[in-house]
C-alpha cells in the first residue's frame, strides 16, 4: 500500500504522462532530492525553482497564464504568507477580467504540527486558504484520496491548492490506488530513489489509471447515528481513532471527511447532522476565524431546529506559533484527548 | 505590429535616427490620441462620471514606440505584455480605440477588460495577449516570469514577455525576483523588463528613496544587457526598444532598459489630476520637431487633435448610453465557466 508521499508521486507522474502537466516546480523538489517530503522524485518534469517563494508563485500564475499546467510547491505552508496577495490575485483573476483569463494552476504544500516540527514547520493554511475566493482548496486524509485530489487539481482550469498534511507523508492507506502494486516493496523499488548516488536512477512507473475524488464531495468514514464529527487531513485519522475508542462504550460517531474545503459538501454534513442532531467540526489551524467556525455558523443558521446540543469547533489555541517541547504543540493543536472530551459533552447535553 | 528600421533618411539636420517618415508620423498620431485619450479620461472623471482615475500622460514616447514594437497576437508564440496602469499609449499603438478605454474609465457592462469591474487603464486583451493590469505594484513581474518560461520552450517562435512598471515600486521584492528569475545560467529568459522612471511614488521622490545611481544598475549586477534612455524622445525609445528586442529574440536572453519619462498629471485624480508646468512634455516636443524638420504641418498637427478630440467625445456619448454590471453577477466567473462559487447554494 502507498504512503501519501508516494501516491502524490503517482498522481504528478499520471498528470505529466495524460494531462500535459508540463512544470512541477519549488524550492528542492528536483533532482537529486526530490522534494523534502521525497514526493516529487524521479519525475520528468520537476525543476529547482529558486528560494523564492513570491517567484514561484508568479511564475506559476505566468505559465498558466499562457495556457500551460503546472503544480508549484512551497516547502512548508509556515512560508507561504508572504506571497498571500499573489494568492488573491491568482484568485481573482478569472473574476477581474470578466472571465477572460483562467488560471489553471495547482499549488501543493505541506501543512499542519504533529511532527516536532516548532514555531516554522507546524503553521495550518486551512482557514486562511478558506478565505482565497476563486480557489479550490483540498486536503486529503489517506493515499487514495491525495491521489484523486491531486488529480482533479491539475485537471481543474481554476487555481487550486493542495494541502498536504506534513503528518501523514508515510501514513500507508487502506485502499489501493488503481495500477498500484499489492506488495509495498515491490512499489518501493519502483519509484522510491535509493539513497546515496542517484544520478543513473529513474522511475519504473507502475500503470496507475485516472482516479478523481471530486471537489466538494465529502465520504463517511465511519457510520453513526449519534453525533456528527468533521474533520479533514491529519486530524480526521484522529477523530476515527476516537470514534472506534468510543464505539466500545456504545457511542455512535459519524465521521466525515470533508475532503474538499472549498467548495465543501455541504448536502453530506446536512444529511448526517439531522439524522444526529449533534455536531462537532475538528481541525488544527487557529480557533479564531477557524473554517469549522463558518460551518457551525452554517449549522445553526440552517439546522437550528434539527439541533439537540450547541455545535463545537475544536481547533488550534489562537497562539503565535507552536513551541518545539512537546508539552507546547500538544497543548496547542487539538489531541485525542480534545476530541474525546468534546464528543462525551455534546452527546450528554440535553436541550 | 512588427516594424523595422527602415534606409537611413534626414530629415533636415534631424534626421530622427534615420527612422522613415511613415514610422514618425504612426508614432505622432498615437502620442497625439493617446494624450487626447488620456484628457477625455480626465474630464470624465471631473464631470462626476467615473469614480476614479490614474493613467499615463507623458509615457507617450516610451509607451507609443513599445506597442508598435510587439509582436500583437494571442498565445505563446507572440509577445506577452505585462504592463502597468499608465500604459495606455502602448495600447493605443497596438490598436485600441478610445471606445474601449472610455468604457473601462465610466465601468460599463460592456468595458471589454473588466466588465465594469476595475479601475480605469486597468486593461486585459487575451486576444493581443494583454495580461490584466493589477492595482498591486510589481506583481506583473514574476508573473512575466512564467510567460516568458513558456515561450522559451514554444518551438518555432521567437516572441518575448515584455514588463513594465514604475520607478517607485521597482523597491518591492518581486522586481528583484523577476532579474534573478530571468538570468539564471542556461535558464535566461527571452524577457525585456523595463522600468518607467518618472521619479515619484505618489508624492514621493526618487532622490529620497534609492542609493543606487540607476535603477538599470541593478540589472547589471545579473548580466542583464542595460540601459537608461531619454524616454521623452520617441526616437531614442524607438531605436532602444528594437535593438533590446532583436538582442532577446536571438539570444533568448533579458534585456533591461530603464526609461526616464514624465509623469505630467501628477500620480491619479486622487493628486487632482492637473497639469504638472515643469515636466517635459514628450508630445509636443515631439509634435515641434516633426514641424521644425517640415514633416508636419501646423495646420496638420492641429487636425490630428481635432480628430482625435472628436473620437474621445463620441466615445463618452457612446458609453453613456450603454448598460452597467448588475447586482446578480457578482459571483460570474468566480471559477471557470460560471461554476457556483456562492456557498450558499453547495
Amino acid at each position: 500500500m502507498a504512503n501519501m508521499a508516494q501516491a502524490i508521486r503517482m498522481a504528478l507522474h499520471y498528470a505529466e504522462t495524460n494531462y500535459e502537466l508540463k512544470d512541477i516546480f519549488g524550492q528542492d523538489v528536483g533532482a537529486p532530492l526530490g522534494g523534502v517530503f521525497t514526493a516529487t522524485q524521479g519525475l520528468k518534469t520537476t525543476w529547482n525553482s529558486t528560494l523564492d517563494e513570491r517567484g514561484i508563485i508568479g511564475m506559476a500564475m505566468g505559465i498558466a497564464m499562457a495556457g500551460d499546467r503546472c503544480v508549484a510547491e512551497i516547502q512548508f505552508a509556515d512560508y507561504i504568507f508572504n506571497t498571500i496577495d499573489l494568492l488573491k490575485i491568482a484568485g481573482n483573476t478569472l473574476w477581474c477580467t470578466n472571465g477572460q483569463y483562467n488560471l489553471p494552476m495547482t499549488v501543493m504544500t505541506p501543512v499542519g504540527a504533529g511532527i516536532r516540527g516548532s514555531v516554522y514547520h507546524s503553521h495550518s493554511f486551512d482557514a486562511w486558504a478558506s478565505r482565497l475566493a476563486g480557489w479550490k482548496v483540498v486536503m486529503p486524509s489517506n493515499p487514495l484520496d491525495a491521489y484523486g485530489l491531486l488529480l482533479s487539481c491539475i485537471k481543474d482550469p481554476n487555481p487550486c491548492l493542495f494541502l498536504k498534511p506534513k503528518a501523514l507523508m508515510r501514513v500507508r492507506g487502506e485502499e489501493l490506488i488503481p495500477g498500484e502494486p499489492t506488495d509495498e516493496k515491490e512499489l518501493k523499488n519502483m519509484i522510491d530513489a535509493p539513497i546515496g548516488d542517484r544520478s543513473k536512477w529513474k522511475a519504473k512507473w507502475p500503470e496507475v489509471s485516472e482516479y478523481l475524488v471530486p471537489f466538494g464531495k465529502g465520504k463517511i468514514t465511519r457510520a453513526g447515528d449519534q453525533i456528527t464529527v468533521v474533520s479533514y487531513g491529519r486530524h480526521l485519522l484522529l477523530c476515527n481513532e476516537v470514534a472506534d475508542q468510543l464505539k466500545t462504550e456504545g457511542y455512535s460517531v459519524e465521521v466525515v471527511d470533508l475532503r474538499s474545503i472549498y467548495p465543501y459538501d455541504w448536502s453530506l454534513i446536512k444529511t448526517s447532522v439531522e439524522k444526529t442532531g449533534r455536531v462537532i467540526f475538528v481541525n488544527e489551524d487557529t480557533e479564531v476565524t477557524n473554517f469549522g467556525e463558518h460551518l457551525a455558523y452554517r449549522v445553526v443558521q440552517e439546522l437550528f431546529y434539527h439541533l439537540l446540543a450547541r455545535p463545537q469547533v475544536i481547533a488550534g489555541k489562537n497562539v503565535p506559533g507552536i513551541g518545539l517541547h512537546p508539552h507546547l504543540e500538544d497543548a496547542s493543536v487539538p489531541q485525542k484527548h480534545d476530541i474525546e472530551k468534546a464528543i462525551r459533552e455534546v452527546c450528554a447535553e440535553v436541550p | 505590429m512588427m516594424m523595422s528600421i527602415q534606409k537611413k533618411s534626414t530629415h533636415g539636420s534631424d534626421n530622427f535616427s534615420g527612422l522613415a517618415k511613415s514610422i514618425l508620423m504612426d508614432m505622432y498620431k498615437y502620442m497625439v490620441k493617446s494624450r487626447v485619450l488620456e484628457e477625455r479620461l480626465i474630464k470624465i472623471y471631473r464631470a462626476g462620471e467615473s469614480f476614479f482615475w490614474i493613467g499615463g500622460p507623458g509615457e507617450e514616447a516610451w509607451g507609443v514606440p513599445l506597442g508598435m514594437l510587439a509582436k500583437k497576437g494571442q498565445g505563446p508564440k507572440y509577445d506577452y505584455l505585462h504592463l502597468h496602469y499608465r500604459c495606455s499609449p502602448t495600447l493605443v499603438a497596438m490598436g485600441l480605440d478610445m471606445l474601449s478605454s472610455v468604457r473601462l474609465m465610466m465601468n460599463r457592462s460592456t468595458d471589454r477588460s473588466t466588465g465594469g469591474r476595475n479601475f480605469s487603464n486597468h486593461f486585459c486583451i487575451p486576444e493581443w495577449n494583454i495580461a490584466p493590469v493589477t492595482s498591486p505594484l510589481e506583481v506583473q513581474y514574476p508573473i512575466a516570469c512564467g510567460t516568458a518560461h513558456v515561450q522559451k520552450r514554444t518551438k518555432g517562435s521567437q516572441a518575448i514577455t515584455i514588463v513594465t512598471g514604475g520607478d517607485a515600486g521597482t523597491a518591492e521584492g518581486d522586481f528583484a525576483s523577476s532579474l534573478i528569475l530571468a538570468s539564471r545560467k542556461n535558464q535566461e529568459l527571452p524577457m525585456l523588463i523595463t522600468v518607467q522612471n518618472n521619479k515619484w511614488g505618489i508624492s514621493t521622490h526618487y532622490e529620497g528613496q534609492h542609493g543606487e545611481t540607476f535603477i538599470a544598475d541593478r540589472a547589471k549586477a545579473f548580466n542583464i544587457k542595460s540601459q537608461v534612455i531619454n524616454a521623452n524622445d520617441p526616437v531614442e525609445s524607438y531605436i532602444a526598444i528594437q535593438e533590446s528586442m532583436d538582442y532577446i529574440r536571438k539570444t533568448g536572453k533579458p534585456a533591461f532598459i530603464e526609461a526616464m519619462v514624465s509623469r505630467l498629471y501628477g500620480h491619479s485624480s486622487a493628486s487632482g489630476a492637473n497639469p504638472i508646468a515643469d515636466e517635459i512634455d514628450p508630445v509636443k516636443e515631439f509634435e515641434r520637431r516633426l514641424i521644425k524638420a517640415d514633416l508636419l504641418s501646423l495646420s496638420d498637427a492641429k487636425n490630428i487633435w481635432e480628430e482625435y478630440e472628436r473620437e474621445g467625445i463620441k466615445a463618452a456619448e457612446q458609453a453613456r448610453t450603454e448598460p452597467v454590471p448588475q447586482a446578480e453577477s457578482i459571483w460570474d466567473h468566480t471559477y471557470a465557466d460560471n461554476e457556483n462559487a456562492d456557498w450558499r447554494k453547495f
